[in-house]
């Protein structure tokens, strides 16, 4: 039986991707220290956003990787995530709220636990720059988040 | 993703990032990380499992209420199944598929190639 252990994904991706001949390694951004904000209000009084990097599974957003939001309702039946790397051989993603927690976030705001979530959810492409997650997505982001009202973000990749 | 949320944290709205590649969010830095312990694709909780999806929310809520500094990083206790032969599997080159990869490797250039498509549809986290 395989021992219990975190999967070192930097490591196998590099691996991965020298063994298909690719000559330059992915470079993952590196900080030492993070930015820490206070709630500014009570997890009650708050509007939660969600971000994803899974994007609408949608003709556009099958073949175009952007920034894309959507309303929480309706439930998104399905999101577009073939290109993204997730262990497609252990599990599967036609549980959108596996990744996506509209549903179980909605039931924290009936249960007066959360305020509410915010009315669209955000898909946010993983670049290979990242300098333009930096200087355009992340922006881009911060500016929908503020709009909707959002006072407090989940962000999950797959 | 984690530099998103490195950046709304600096603009004043606090986050929390569920995930399940460790190294990978820890080598960023992110404000509050919430990881969960599964193969890649389901952080919020396993497919169609509707109580574990809630429970995982709940913690999300628990770690914005609790955290009081950056880089504050907590480990979910959910399991993903008794086998764990996924840890091993994924992404893994070995002498058996060497030569498999190689092939994937040219043949996806070819493509990009062809289609002006560049390494950017590749997802790292």
């Amino acid at each position: 039986m395989t021992e219990v252990y975190d999967v070192p994904y930097m490591r196998r991706t590099r691996d991965y991707y020298r063994a298909q001949g690719y000559k330059q390694d992915y470079v993952w951004a590196h900080f030492s220290d993070a930015p820490f904000q206070a709630l500014a209000k009570s997890l009650e009084k708050s509007t939660l956003a969600l971000i994803t990097t899974a994007m609408p599974d949608t003709g556009k957003g099958r073949s175009e990787r952007k920034l894309y939001s959507t309303p929480v309702d309706p439930l998104p039946d399905s999101m577009y995530t073939d290109e993204l790397s997730w262990d497609k051989q252990a599990t599967h993603t036609r549980d959108v709220n596996s990744f996506l927690p509209i549903v179980p976030m909605r039931a924290l705001v009936e249960e007066g636990r959360l305020g509410k979530l915010a009315e669209r959810f955000h898909s946010v492409p993983t670049e290979y720059s990242q300098r333009s997650t930096r200087e355009v997505q992340a922006p881009e982001i911060l500016k929908r988040c503020l709009e909707d009202g959002a006072d407090i973000a989940l962000l999950v990749p797959l | 993703m984690s530099l998103v949320a490195r950046h709304l944290e600096s603009n004043g709205i606090p986050t929390v990032v569920l995930g399940s590649a460790m190294d990978i969010i820890e080598y960023c830095s992110v404000p509050r990380y919430a990881h969960v312990d599964f193969p890649l694709g389901n952080p919020c909780g396993k497919p169609f499992d509707t109580a574990m999806q809630k429970s995982i929310a709940e913690d999300v809520l628990d770690l914005f209420g609790q955290a009081t500094q950056a880089g504050t990083i907590v480990r979910l206790s959910y399991q993903w199944n008794e086998d764990q032969a996924w840890r091993d599997a994924y992404a893994r080159v070995s002498d058996e598929n060497l030569e498999h990869l190689r092939e994937l490797g040219e043949q996806r250039r070819r493509e990009q190639l062809q289609n002006k498509t560049s390494l950017a549809k590749i997802d790292f986290n």
